[in-house]
């Protein structure tokens, strides 16, 4: 059970059974729909853009319990960012997902980050990457703002 | 519900000599035995056929229909002679009315691009269920975008069971194909066949069965059913991957053109003009999967000496035992309860994605199928993105039943 209790930590499945941050924000500047063909799953992502900076965000949608914490926990440590803090975020959460070394906790100094190691059992999961990556996926696609739906096929 | 099932159990034949045939299942993963229970997506291979593909490459292996040479020559023939067992298998009245294609996908394919293409015109309409496999839709779809053909729906219950008179207030002087399953990869549900062609000649269509899970599951006799057209997999039937069967009815056969070019479906070619060939030969372009063939043989033989009624009474065994252990458990919905089913039963647990079942029942050693089963509107049917699907073989048995309904208390244990 140790590489499943890993998978599905505490945290994981508070984040799961009650995400926050769920609904569509009151302001939208971008969103972005995301797709699983593989499970049928859907997302999508709300943000509220300002100066470049996100105020506020939101996702809706329905998942697994890894791809609802996974967007659940983005979410949370989305707002207050600016674009390019937000693609080094996700290019090293992305890391963490397929990369061996990446679970090495001592190496991240930023706090908001080390919230999003709790994710880092997904690797011992190759099928289910796809799933924690989902929200992350749709939420660049609405930064860019394009519209066009994102699956992770 | 106990009782019910010990009551059907006395007429099982003793299928456990059989399980040591398929060297797979000895095999442990994360250091548990595997519990193999996703037949239905593809079962598992007995030695025969593992060792009838190797004897093709290690000793007969050469093109076929080309060389005059001795391996070309036992090659050819091991070949056409699985054409020969597989019309037995299917009761089919003759070896020309068998086509080997991919599989059940690509016979269904050929069926809606060359049969369909060339008899089909805009207005005409099509039936299908709503218990399709999307290799028994998107064909038709297709079809429909080339040429403009009406495709209806026959409806099911929320049971899951096929509605016979539904389907019939569907069928009109327009109707000129309906293409069913015959066993629903998903739900399990056997829709009644023998009515349904039936009511659909007396209109005067042509009928199809998808057969992937139909062949598997119980004896075919294609003239007995009086169908058009029937399509299976080999690899569902242990056979191997990656080879398949179309039947069809010569007369319609004869009349089609074409389904795809290339060498050994011709008479002859000059850059002006192609004389194609007669059937099978014409719908068999290309290199076909020759070590496939003899596996395909292999398995018809296996599955045959065993007995298709045999193996068709253990599956409605392990269905009956697995319908009443899941039952036991309060949160778990089955989905897809209908009266004719084959050994397949979806379900969901109250709470919990498919996706994390399916991961903490890998864990257990315990292989099943989650998600839409490539049939979303019939996930949508029913209200879901997807489910827990087990599905049996001839080589599982009820502790594997009892592995799953254990495991699936781990998976209570992790959700809470």
């Amino acid at each position: 059970m140790s590489a499943l209790r890993e998978l599905y930590q505490e945290v994981i499945l508070d984040h799961g059974r009650t995400p926050r941050n769920f609904g569509k924000p009151e302001q939208v500047t971008c969103e972005s729909n995301g797709y699983n063909p593989l499970c049928g799953d859907t997302v999508t992502v709300y943000l509220k853009l300002k100066d470049g900076i996100v105020e506020d965000v939101g996702f809706e949608g329905r998942g697994c319990a890894i791809s609802i914490a996974s967007a659940s926990m983005m979410t949370e440590i989305l707002r207050g960012k600016g674009v390019a803090e937000i693609r080094a975020v996700f290019e090293r959460f992305h890391d963490l997902m397929t990369e061996e070394n990446a679970a090495d906790e001592d190496a991240f100094d930023d706090e908001d980050f080390e919230k999003l190691t709790v994710l880092s059992g997904v690797r011992e999961f190759p099928m289910r990457v796809k799933c924690a990556t989902l929200a992350w996926h749709t939420m660049q696609a609405a930064l860019k703002g394009d519209y066009q739906e994102v699956t992770t096929e | 519900m106990m009782n019910a099932v010990s009551a059907r159990t006395h007429a099982a034949p003793d299928m456990a000599r059989y399980r040591a045939d398929f060297p797979i299942l000895a095999s442990r993963v994360y250091d548990k035995p595997l519990v193999f229970l996703d037949s239905a997506a593809s079962a598992q291979k007995p030695q025969c056929v593992i060792d009838a593909v190797r004897f093709c490459y290690e000793h007969e292996y050469a093109n076929i229909h080309r060389g005059v040479y001795w391996l070309s020559q036992q090659a050819t023939q091991a070949y056409e002679e699985t054409r020969v067992k597989v019309q037995r298998f299917l009761n089919a009245a003759s070896a020309d009315e068998i086509i080997f294609t991919k599989g059940a996908t690509e016979s269904i394919n050929l069926v809606a691009a060359s049969y369909g293409g060339s008899t089909l015109g805009a207005g005409d309409e099509i039936i299908l269920s709503h218990l399709e496999h999307h290799a028994n839709i998107v064909p038709w779809q297709l079809l429909r975008q080339r040429i403009g053909i009406e495709i209806k729906v026959a409806p099911i219950d929320d049971q899951g069971n096929f509605l016979l008179e539904e389907f019939e207030k569907l069928l009109s002087p327009r109707t000129r194909m309906v293409a069913i399953t015959h066993g629903s990869n998903a739900l399990g549900t056997i829709p009644p066949a023998a009515e349904i062609i039936r009511l659909a000649h007396a209109t005067g269509a042509v009928v199809l069965l998808d057969g992937a899970q139909g062949a598997v599951h119980g004896a075919v006799d294609v003239q007995a059913l009086d169908v058009d057209f029937y399509a299976f997999s080999g690899h569902k039937l242990y056979g191997p991957s990656g080879i398949g069967v179309l039947y069809g009815k010569a007369a319609l056969l004869e009349a089609m053109p074409p389904y795809q070019g290339g060498g050994d479906m011709i008479r002859h070619v000059t850059f002006e003009k192609t004389e194609f060939a007669e059937i099978p030969s014409r719908f068999e372009a290309g290199t076909p999967h020759i070590a496939g063939a003899y596996g395909l043989s292999a398995a018809i033989d296996y599955v045959s000496a065993i007995g298709m009624e045999t193996i068709a009474a253990h599956d409605q065994e392990l269905l009956a035992y697995a319908t009443a252990r899941l039952a036991e458990i309060n949160s778990l919905r089955l989905i897809g309860t209908a009266e004719e089913k084959a050994g397949i039963l979806s379900f969901e647990l109250d709470g919990v994605h498919a996706h994390d079942i399916g991961t903490i029942l890998d864990r257990e050693g315990i292989a099943v199928r989650v998600g839409h089963h490539c049939a979303q509107p019939l996930m949508d049917r029913f209200g879901v993105t997807g489910t827990v699907r087990a599905s049996f073989g001839l080589y599982n048995n009820k502790a594997d039943i009892d592995a799953l309904v254990t495991a699936l208390g781990a998976v209570r244990e992790v959700f809470g």
